[in-house]
């Protein structure tokens, strides 16, 4: 069969469908060819590798994302239970049937119709299909509401692709994150699906209207609202760090992602750099405005002041802000390249979700918008960062004495200068 | 076209097509983004400058010799700016709800890069029957491009072509709507606009190679 294949390749080299064969066929074995001339390092984590580690990262937070469904569902339905046991109200077959049900469309369509532009542009271009869509196509699912109907995340999954990735000249090549490119674009062409009350529990848009109404406002929805009370009777801390709580698919368990991020962090696949330094980017907004409330120059019937008020380091448990700085804020293409862009940039994207989310009149988020914005700064971080290294270094070089040993040494110089 | 020689022909057809103002020399960008969510504003502008531009690059031929060259661009914004009065009164008479969704836009065609860009290149130099000819051209191929621009956004926008409704009724889910199609709200807002001159630039430019220019 592989050899079978190896011969197929050659015979249809230089055709027109040779890149979407090619791709399938890389996808399946290792290619037998190797490279010719030059010395080369041959290491085990190519694209491929790199994105199947993101990809395994990522399945917990998919996983809790199905049982979290239906959890939300029949709580939403029956009423949440009184004494929360792991087991008997969240791990339970029904839970996992309805959100796998729910889910798996989502990602069948995010990765059917992403590949199939993928090789669209490929067979046009004439080049190999680019793996760059594997980890999007696994990121899209979890960062939409339940209901998304799947015409819209199609829609949105072409623009993406398209406009995000493929106009720059394809993987590797993009400014900003097609993930979130996605996003945005539901956010902004369908702002009834992906904001209030209803969009976050299977069910409730469909129900909407009639008796069986039910809804699942997000912690950041009361808190918009000013029902900071009445938030934290319905949801505690723990609960929070958990997950048990509405939201997009996949961002609500901090647990979870907490997992993911070090597990690509001791993989080496995402960088530390910008996972911490978003993480005391968004604890220094959050401690600003909590300081702006302590100090009273804010009235308490403000509309802002349920999020300003909200502990600051709570911010990192609830809505997007975990998933956006472990799995989005790191990608390696749209983010910075040096070490100290990479302080840069991921301080301000804690920075500005937090201030996002508090002052965004539509919508209390604002993890992809910030992570949108810093990745269109990004390039220009990193070239004043590059500046700043040639200046200093050119800086040493002119104030240097250079101290020649020998005297045969400072023969030498002269000659060589002469 | 019988009417007109050859070269006073491609003075319209150019601009339509391969030297178009909008996708091509990326001029007058700001009014295409800004009044394009309604496909009767795209048309209302289009008529506008239009007349602008035609009349003004006659009247700029006509005084072309009697201008001096030191205060030609201060000569050039008197004659918009009374051309666009007239078309802002026009409107306001006529159109009062228009003219208030066209609003400063209006006022704004003096600032438009088109209409400036043809008095210096085209009428300082030339004759007023071949400046009729080239404003009307350019002002064709600026309105072409808006109203293509102006049909995409306001059918997938609002689901309406002129304000009739063509997918069916959005709230009582009639017509396309029953099927769970919503009106996309992201192309109402301007940065749709951009997107979608992208698209057809990018359109143009993979049909007709030679406008791709050197990297």
């Amino acid at each position: 069969m592989k050899n079978k294949l190896h011969q197929l390749k050659l015979k249809y080299r230089g055709k027109k469908m040779a890149p979407a064969f090619n791709a399938l066929h890389t996808f399946l074995y290792t290619p037998n060819e190797t490279t010719h001339s030059g010395g080369h390092i041959r290491v085990a984590d190519d694209l491929k590798r790199t994105m199947n580690t993101v990809i395994m990262a990522l399945v917990p937070c998919l996983l809790f994302g199905m049982f979290n469904a239906g959890y939300q569902h029949y709580s939403a339905i029956n009423g949440f239970p009184e004494n929360f046991s792991l087991f008997e109200h969240f791990l339970t077959w029904d839970n996992f049937w309805l959100g796998a049900i729910t889910i798996l469309p989502l990602v069948i369509v995010s990765y059917g119709v992403g590949l199939a532009i993928e090789f669209l542009f490929a067979v046009i271009k004439g080049h190999e299909v680019e793996e760059g869509y594997l980890v999007t196509g696994m990121l899209v699912p979890l960062i939409v509401p339940v209901d998304t109907p799947l015409w819209m995340l199609a829609v949105a999954v072409i623009f993406g692709v398209v406009i995000g990735k493929e106009v720059f000249g394809g993987t590797g090549m993009n400014i900003l994150n097609p993930a979130l490119t996605i996003r945005a674009f539901l956010f902004f062409a369908y702002p009834t699906w992906m904001s209030g009350d209803k969009v976050w529990v299977h069910g409730a848009v469909d129900m909407a209207g009639t008796a069986d109404a039910i809804s699942g406002e997000t912690v950041l929805g009361y808190l918009a609202q000013g029902n900071t009370t009445e938030m934290f009777q319905k949801y505690d801390l723990a609960e929070m760090f958990y997950g048990f709580i509405p939201g997009s698919v996949g961002e609500t368990s901090t647990l979870l992602i907490l997992l993911g991020g070090l597990f690509l962090v001791f993989s080496k696949i995402a960088s530390w750099r910008i996972m911490l330094s978003a993480v005391l980017g968004s604890l220094a907004m959050g401690l600003i405005f909590n300081g702006i409330v302590d100090a009273g120059w804010i009235p308490e019937y403000s509309k802002f002041y349920g999020l300003m008020s909200f502990e600051f380091w709570q911010h990192l448990l609830v809505g997007g802000l975990a998933f956006g700085i472990v799995f989005m804020a790191t990608d390696p293409v749209t983010g910075s390249q040096t070490n100290r862009g990479k302080w840069i940039y991921g301080f301000l994207i804690g920075f500005l979700s937090v201030m996002i989310r508090v002052f965004n009149p539509g919508y209390p988020e604002g993890v992809f918008l910030a992570i949108l914005l810093m990745n269109v700064f990004a390039p220009t971080i990193d070239h004043y960062v590059v500046r700043g290294n040639v200046k200093r270094r050119m800086k040493r070089l002119k104030t240097a004495t250079i101290h020649p040993k020998t005297s045969e040494e400072v023969d030498a110089l002269k000659t060589e200068t002469a | 076209m019988g009417l007109l020689s050859k070269k006073d022909a491609n003075l319209i057809l150019d601009p339509l097509a391969d030297n178009n103002p909008i996708t091509i020399q990326v001029l007058g960008i700001c009014s295409a983004l800004a009044i394009t969510a309604e496909l009767k504003a795209s048309v209302v502008m289009s008529l506008s400058v239009l007349f602008v531009l035609g009349v003004g690059n006659v009247v700029i031929s006509l005084m072309r010799n009697i201008i001096p060259s030191k205060i030609r661009i201060i000569v050039q914004l008197i004659v918009v700016a009374t051309l666009v009065i007239v078309v802002d009164q026009v409107l306001k008479a006529f159109a009062y709800e228009l003219s208030k969704t066209l609003a400063v836009f209006v006022g704004l065609i003096i600032t438009n890069c088109i209409i400036m860009g043809r008095f210096e290149a085209f009428a300082l130099g030339n004759g007023p029957w071949k400046s009729f000819l080239d404003g009307i051209g350019n002002a064709l191929g600026y309105g072409v491009i808006l109203i293509i621009v102006g049909f995409f956004r306001e059918l997938l926008g609002s689901g309406t072509l002129f304000g009739v409704p063509v997918l069916g009724d959005p709230i009582a889910k009639t017509g396309l709507y029953a099927t769970g199609y919503e009106n996309n709200g992201f192309m109402i807002i301007p940065p749709a606009a951009l997107i979608v001159v992208g698209i057809i630039i990018w359109v143009q430019r993979s049909r007709n190679r030679a406008l791709i220019e050197e990297a």
